[in-house]
């Protein structure tokens, strides 16, 4: 048997988390991943992915980056250079939005929180860390700054997740309703939390200080979270059909053929990169979206695999439509999931296609988002 | 299991197969992938193996193996008809991961040629091209 991944890799030129010993403890499996190591699994990906769907979870998500944006005037700021009108956004509560090109094509998507004292942060994906805070420092200058390394984030999540939350850091987190975020005082360690995610179930996001990082994955460990990797979080994030910047959407994809138009604002009259062409976007019918497809028979679909029409007997025909942005077995339902930009015409529930599985033609159907909903 | 574990009875090839060769049938043997394979595999989640009455060819590839986050070929360990696959496999791939030297056995051979058993590793020289951790 050839071995393909490359499980364990080299450490030379990575950042490292500041929880990296506690990872080591755990018997974590690490891999290069935006520039940083990052734990891929620790038990198993489909055991840490049942502990998310299950009871709860906790990963180690300090490789996100967090830029934050302060003084008068900082919402306005934000949304010259965002797409969602974040002024709308009340103290206290998160918003989802995008950084578009003047193409209209989507650079980075990004979690915008409103706190308290005109404060705003933004948590952009490690990949794009530079880029987007080039992208803040050009309109905020020094209001703008980026705090990545003095803090850790860890999100929560799973259906005990809010439970184990409240125990943890006490009622204020029970207090919060989905998308609210706050600052908690956790026995005179302050803690900004939020109750969001990215694996389709309740739960919580945590950044803390550095230095009292290793306490709080402790406390959340011992109350009962499954430590989980980035394995664990794409198979999750796939299953909620949320799509990942650099795979499923990128600065070629618009936001309204991606299923995120809900990020983008177009009814005030302020003006943001990319306005213009999102505003043409909107008007134009859309020649292809973003489709969700699920296998019929066994097997594992995976990124960059090839899209066919079928012949009667369900073999692949002709050129490829298309390739898999995102691919995956989906611990949940047992089956291949992944995601590709089809034909506007084909990008509807039931239409049947096939996937080429290293020259076998496995046939899949388009469904509607999302691949799993949290029970309950 | 952790991944380390090369019981001393079974011959190995380098690419991390492992064969048993059957007491009471000498002429048969079973083919299986090694614990380190599975640990680096991690969760097996597919297998697409031949059916009987299959050649397969020693060093040539006879299936793949899926698991969460990778796909390998499988290479036979020797030339031979296969005589039975692993059934149980079908529906719990995951006995792969729990049990690689039994339950999660792959398939059965008809060994066509004694001679290649000899160009395989005992488990001392298996060990010996592992990793060490």
């Amino acid at each position: 048997m050839a071995v393909n991944g490359a499980p364990d890799a080299g450490r030379g030129g990575l950042k490292q988390l500041a929880l990296r010993e506690r990872h080591e403890a755990l018997g974590a499996r690490f891999a290069p991943f935006a520039g940083w190591e990052m734990p891929l699994q620790y038990e198993g990906i489909v055991a840490e992915h049942e502990a998310v769907r299950g009871s709860v979870g906790v990963f180690d998500v300090s490789h996100l980056a967090r830029a934050w944006v302060r003084g008068p005037g900082s919402a306005e700021l934000l949304r010259s250079v965002t797409t969602f009108d974040v002024t709308t956004v009340p103290v206290g509560k998160a918003h989802y939005s995008l950084y578009c090109n003047e193409q209209g094509g989507i650079e980075d998507d990004v979690f915008i929180y409103h706190l308290p004292d005109d404060q705003w942060l933004v948590i952009h994906n490690a990949a794009n860390a530079d880029a987007d805070f080039g992208r803040l420092h050009a309109v905020a200058r020094d209001q703008a700054s980026e705090e990545t390394p003095q803090t850790v984030m860890l999100a929560v999540q799973g259906p005990e997740a809010v439970e184990l939350l409240t125990s943890v850091l006490g009622g204020g987190f029970a207090a919060l309703e989905p998308r609210d975020c706050a600052e908690l005082d956790w026995g005179g360690v302050p803690v900004l939390v939020a109750r969001t995610g990215y694996t389709g179930e309740d739960g919580g996001e945590c950044i803390v200080g550095a230095d009292d990082a290793a306490a709080l994955w402790d406390a959340l460990t011992e109350g009962g979270a499954t430590p989980a990797g980035l394995g664990a979080r794409d198979t999750l994030r796939l299953e909620a059909a949320l799509p990942l910047h650099g795979n499923d959407i990128d600065g070629t994809t618009h936001p309204f053929e991606s299923g995120l138009g809900f990020a983008v604002t177009l009814d005030d009259e302020a003006p943001f990169t990319g306005r213009e062409a999102l505003a043409e976007h909107k008007e134009q019918p859309r020649t292809r979206r973003l489709a969700h497809l699920v296998a019929q028979e066994r097997g594992v679909l995976r990124a960059g695999y090839d899209v066919h029409v079928t012949g009667e007997d369900g073999e692949m025909l002709g050129d490829p439509l298309t390739t898999l942005t995102s691919g995956a077995f989906s611990p949940s339902l047992r089956i291949g999931i992944g995601m590709a930009y089809l034909p506007a015409q084909l990008a509807r529930p039931g239409v049947r296609l096939a996937v080429n599985v290293r020259g076998r033609a496995l046939p899949v159907e388009v469904v509607r988002r999302p691949f799993y909903r949290k029970q309950g | 299991m952790s991944g380390d574990q090369v019981p001393d009875d079974l011959l190995y090839t380098s690419d991390h197969e492992w064969l048993r060769r059957d007491d009471a049938s000498p002429d048969e043997a079973t083919i299986g992938i090694t614990d380190f394979a599975q640990d680096q595999l991690g969760d097996v989640v597919y297998l697409d193996l031949p059916g009987e009455g299959t050649e397969v060819a020693g060093g040539d590839r006879f299936g793949e193996v899926e698991s969460v986050k990778t796909v390998s070929d499988l290479y036979a360990p020797i030339t031979g008809e296969v005589i039975a696959t692993n059934g149980e496999l079908e529906d719990q791939p995951e006995l792969v991961n729990d049990s690689p030297y039994g339950e999660g056995w792959l398939i059965r051979v008809r060994i066509a040629d004694e001679s290649q058993l000899d160009g395989l590793l005992d488990a001392d020289a298996y060990r010996a091209q592992l990793p060490a951790n």
